[in-house]
């Protein structure tokens, strides 16, 4: 303890130095002490306060801390001797409680009264909690200082189970740590992707993956309704939807709101934070404010760079050397070992945004530059950050990458390498046995050969040497020595499913499956999508392959459906719906039309029709009235007709055996039957099945995608018609001569429809593809066949048949039927 | 300051990757973006070809791709993308604190966006 002469307690120094206070004894607060002392040491006389009774510490090193990585001693920032060498005084454990700007005096919580020349706030951040009933047992705390890390350590020195609410940056540390300490965790995480403030819903679902693959069980989308209490302590935590986890601790770590009270309380200006000009000065001339408490152009950080940035800004100007701080571009980097997560800047794309997307599923990563404008504005790196400060150094820098657009996603090695930033060239570069496809272990030498023998497309190459064939991440070294090899002569392979792969459908749904892929996220990464998401083509095909595959486990992905799938009615011109309901073969009664004439009436529908697949279609419908007109069609017995969807339409029939003189066979009982067995299913394209009593065919059975003529020896069944723009008369598949043989050839074919078409593909284009021959020995060549077909599409009927209209009657997704609210001059009103 | 703009509830009321809307004077209605990203928008839900409900497409990176005729929309400004050409107002928009705040004055309608 030997303070320097030159900083006296008292003497003729301290009336020339003006006597600068610091509340708050954090990274913001000692860093801009620091920053002055650095340009100045003998301009102020710098007293510090501190609520927490430490010296300064790293607060972003707690993560370390609670996974026992580090100890408190490794995180101090200054120590007790950088006080006393600099002659601050250190006012620990006893917070400012009120500032007096009138009198010029700060005043603790202690009594003490404080005067100063200059003030700097620099307050921080307080963990937001929300409000749920038992928010305030114990057993629930927030991840914010060493106080709570020290419950956190004490909570899993007893073991048990944790559940950490907040799937952010914070959240996920906290969780990893705890994690590591032997406590079983559950992370519940309001929104569908963790980390959304800087992960895509690509790279989150890669990290959910990896840290369910760690054992922690990840919920998103879990609404915390209360957290439970047993014996007076937190005893778990229940969500909105009923699910309930058993939990020794809470760390709830939803985020964090600046720390504006003291500054509110003094009367200064404070939106979000406290306002502060380029010098980080606020509305008091006298008093600074630094920092996560701040609000500066509009922005609020809770990262540590701006800090650094503004507290450079802050000394240059207490200091007479005003510089100004302009906001700082953030970057974030989640400290969870072995887990290589970076993001920066803007990844929210838009207009003159370009995407570059990079996925090497073999080794879990994905990339994505964002660029506009010959810049880049953001950047996604998950499994592999190597290149994450270049990216945020280009970012932040500006630079024009236009020279090295092609190779910057390959990263700063490859871009960097002048020549080799032509794609084409680096490949030409590779030797012969340089490995281009991991996944099937293809060297350069062996694609080359291939195509010298003649395979002049991705696709033949694909066949004849597999490379790129697997995941795709490898197509575009392929493309490469494609063009090498042949110059202009590369032949277009297939179509591709949309533009944002290189895979066809048939190779999509033969991947889906040998990989035994269970999401959309997951297909695009593993397969190499070229965009973060999607587009409107290819997440409605993925979102049915993927049903199709898992019949029961997977969840369909309503964001991924038209329109008229997710709404389950038909959207109009003028934005209203139609509606029809079910009408078994065709059948109705008494009861079904008057609920159907009341709904016109009620609802005002300007116009009922009769469809050509006998049925009624009820017009202009809002949408906001739809589930009250299906719940009235409930009421009378009615289901959704599905006349919205790629699925099962409807059965036409005529009246058959039983009222007609020709009929031959109950066409119209067997149609009712074919109707419930097939109804809900959801399919490649709509699907249409009539049955004829007799070959006069007044159902028009053989225009259908599945038709039966009935005849007196049986069952003549056809398959492939179409009545549509380009008119197709079916096939015939086979005759049966029983009505149950009948619905399982129905079953069979539709199953094999459904497992082998292309999304959007009618059965016509579908078997003149691949030909009816193709069909009946798929249907007919084993004798198990059709059993096996019927079978599986039994069983994923299982999963189909229950009305959505019903759901949606009940109450279910109400927010696509409802507004958000109704904005009438002078008037709103939140619903 | 606090008035110019119009608190229309928590970001939670609108999953990701779809819309929800606001209707306003007239039978008009205002659709209200949440992007897979995480962004928030808002435009007239009337597409410019057809005026289809914008509000009811898929959504996917930042456009929209209109339910009727398949027009994909910008979120951001309103064209209409690729050979096709028109433009949908868009509404200002801001998200602070979890809740969503469109600027009053566009919503009311006194001046168009």
């Amino acid at each position: 303890m030997n303070a320097p002469a030159s900083f006296p307690e008292t003497g003729s120094g301290q009336q020339t130095r003006e006597r600068l206070v610091v509340i708050g004894n954090g990274m913001a607060g000692c860093r801009a002490v620091e920053e002055i002392l650095a340009r100045d040491p003998a301009r102020f006389a710098v007293t510090i306060f501190g609520a927490e009774p430490w010296v300064n510490y790293n607060r972003i090193m707690l993560s370390p801390v609670l996974a026992g990585e580090k100890a408190f001693d490794d995180i101090v920032i200054n120590g007790a001797d950088w006080y006393t060498d600099n002659g601050i005084d250190l006012v620990s454990g006893d917070p400012v409680i009120a500032i007096d700007r009138e009198r010029r005096v700060v005043v603790s919580r202690s009594g003490r009264a404080q005067p100063y020349d200059r003030l700097l706030i620099a307050t921080g951040s307080d963990p937001f909690i929300i409000p749920v009933p038992g928010h305030d047992l114990p057993g629930v705390v927030t991840f914010r200082d060493l106080d709570d890390v020290e419950k956190m350590l004490s909570a899993a020195d007893a073991g048990g189970s944790a559940v950490v609410i907040g799937g952010g940056l914070l959240g996920l540390e906290a969780a990893h740590g705890l994690a590591l300490r032997g406590m079983a965790v559950t992370v519940v995480h309001l929104m569908p992707t963790l980390m959304e403030r800087q992960l895509d819903e690509a790279a989150g679902y890669l990290l959910k993956s990896e840290l369910e693959r760690r054992g922690q069980t990840i919920v998103t989308g879990g609404d915390t309704a209360e957290i439970v209490a047993k014996d007076g302590h937190v005893s778990g935590v229940r969500l909105k939807d009923g699910r309930e986890f058993s939990a020794d601790i809470v760390v709830m770590a939803v985020g964090i709101r600046p720390a504006t009270g003291l500054a509110r309380a003094a009367g200064l200006d404070v939106e979000r934070g406290i306002l502060v000009d380029d010098h980080m000065l606020t509305s008091d001339p006298a008093i600074m404010a630094v920092g996560e408490c701040v609000q500066h152009r509009g922005q609020c950080y809770g990262l540590v760079a701006p800090l650094w940035d503004m507290c450079r800004a802050l000394a240059d100007a207490a200091t007479g050397q005003p510089s100004g701080y302009t906001g700082s571009v953030t970057s974030t980097k989640l400290k969870v070992s072995g887990i290589d997560l970076f993001s920066a800047g803007d990844f929210s794309g838009g207009d003159g945004a370009e995407d570059i997307v990079m996925r090497d599923a073999a080794r879990g990563v994905y990339k994505r530059v964002i660029v506009k404008d010959d810049r880049l504005v953001g950047t996604v790196l998950y499994g592999d950050t190597a290149d994450g400060s270049w990216y945020f150094d280009l970012l932040k820098k500006g630079e024009d990458i236009s020279p090295i657009r092609e190779a910057l996603i390959f990263g700063q090695a490859f871009a960097a390498g002048g020549a080799l930033a032509d794609p084409n060239a680096a490949v030409a570069a590779l030797s012969d046995d340089a490995e281009i496809c991991g996944c099937n272990g293809v060297s350069k030498g062996t694609v080359v050969a291939a195509i010298q023998q003649g395979a002049c497309s991705l696709d033949a190459v694909r066949s004849q040497c597999k490379a790129s064939a697997s995941c795709g991440s490898c197509t575009g070294l392929v493309e490469s020595l494609l063009n090498l090899t042949l110059g202009g002569e590369v032949q277009s392979g297939p179509k591709t499913l949309c533009k944002c792969t290189t895979f066809t459908h048939a190779d999509v749904r033969r991947l889906i499956l040998e990989k035994n892929l269970k999401v959309i996220p997951q297909v695009m990464q593993e397969l190499g999508w070229s965009t973060p998401d999607g587009c409107a083509s290819c997440r409605p095909a993925l979102n049915y392959y993927l049903l199709c595959a898992l019949p029961g486990d997977y969840e369909d992905d309503q964001r991924s459906r038209f329109v008229n799938e997710r709404m389950h009615a038909n959207i109009q011109k003028d934005g209203t719906y139609s509606v029809v309901p079910r009408m078994w073969g065709g059948l109705t009664n008494p009861r079904e039309l008057r609920a159907i004439a009341d709904v016109v009436e009620k609802y005002n529908a300007p116009m009922v029709k009769v469809t050509g697949g006998q049925r009624l279609d009820i017009f202009g419908i809002k949408k906001e009235d739809l589930p009250a007109v299906w719940a009235d069609l409930n009421a009378a017995g009615m289901v959704s007709g599905h006349a919205y969807g790629k699925s099962l339409r409807t059965v036409k029939t005529c009246v058959g055996s039983e009222w007609c003189r020709f009929g031959t066979q109950d066409s119209t009982g067997l149609g009712v039957k074919l109707e419930r067995m097939t109804w809900g299913s959801w399919m490649p394209h709509k699907f249409k099945i009539a049955v004829s009593g007799c070959p006069r065919n007044c159902a028009e059975a053989t225009i259908k995608d599945f038709g039966v003529v009935c005849v007196d020896s049986g069952y003549e069944l056809h398959v492939g018609g179409n009545g549509g723009i380009k008119v197709r008369a079916t096939d015939l598949l086979c005759k049966v001569e029983t009505e149950a043989e009948a619905m399982d050839v129905c079953a069979a074919f539709i199953q094999l429809y459904r497992e082998q078409a292309w999304y959007l593909e009618r059965t016509a284009p579908w078997i003149e593809r691949v030909g009816l021959d193709h069909v009946k020995a798929a249907l007919f060549d084993d004798p198990g066949a059709v059993a096996a077909l019927a079978a599986r599409f039994r069983f994923s009927q299982t999963f189909m048949q229950d009305d959505p209209w019903a759901k949606r009657a009940a109450g279910e997704r109400a927010d696509l039927h409802q507004h958000l609210a109704e904005v009438r001059p002078l008037q709103v009103e939140i619903v | 300051m606090i008035g110019e703009w119009l608190d229309i509830g928590p970001v939670g009321q609108i999953a990701p990757g779809t819309a929800r809307t606001l209707a306003v004077r007239d039978g008009a209605e205002i659709a209200v973006f949440h992007t897979l990203d995480n962004r928030f928008y808002a435009l007239v839900n009337a597409c410019p070809h057809k005026q289809g409900p914008l509000s009811q497409g898929i959504v996917h990176g930042n456009v929209v791709t209109c339910p009727l005729h398949n027009w994909n929309i910008s979120l951001k400004t309103g064209e209409a993308l690729g050979s096709d050409e028109g433009c949908v107002p868009t509404i200002p928009l801001k998200v602070d604190a979890g809740r969503i705040y469109l600027l009053r004055e566009a919503v009311i309608g006194r001046k168009a966006a």
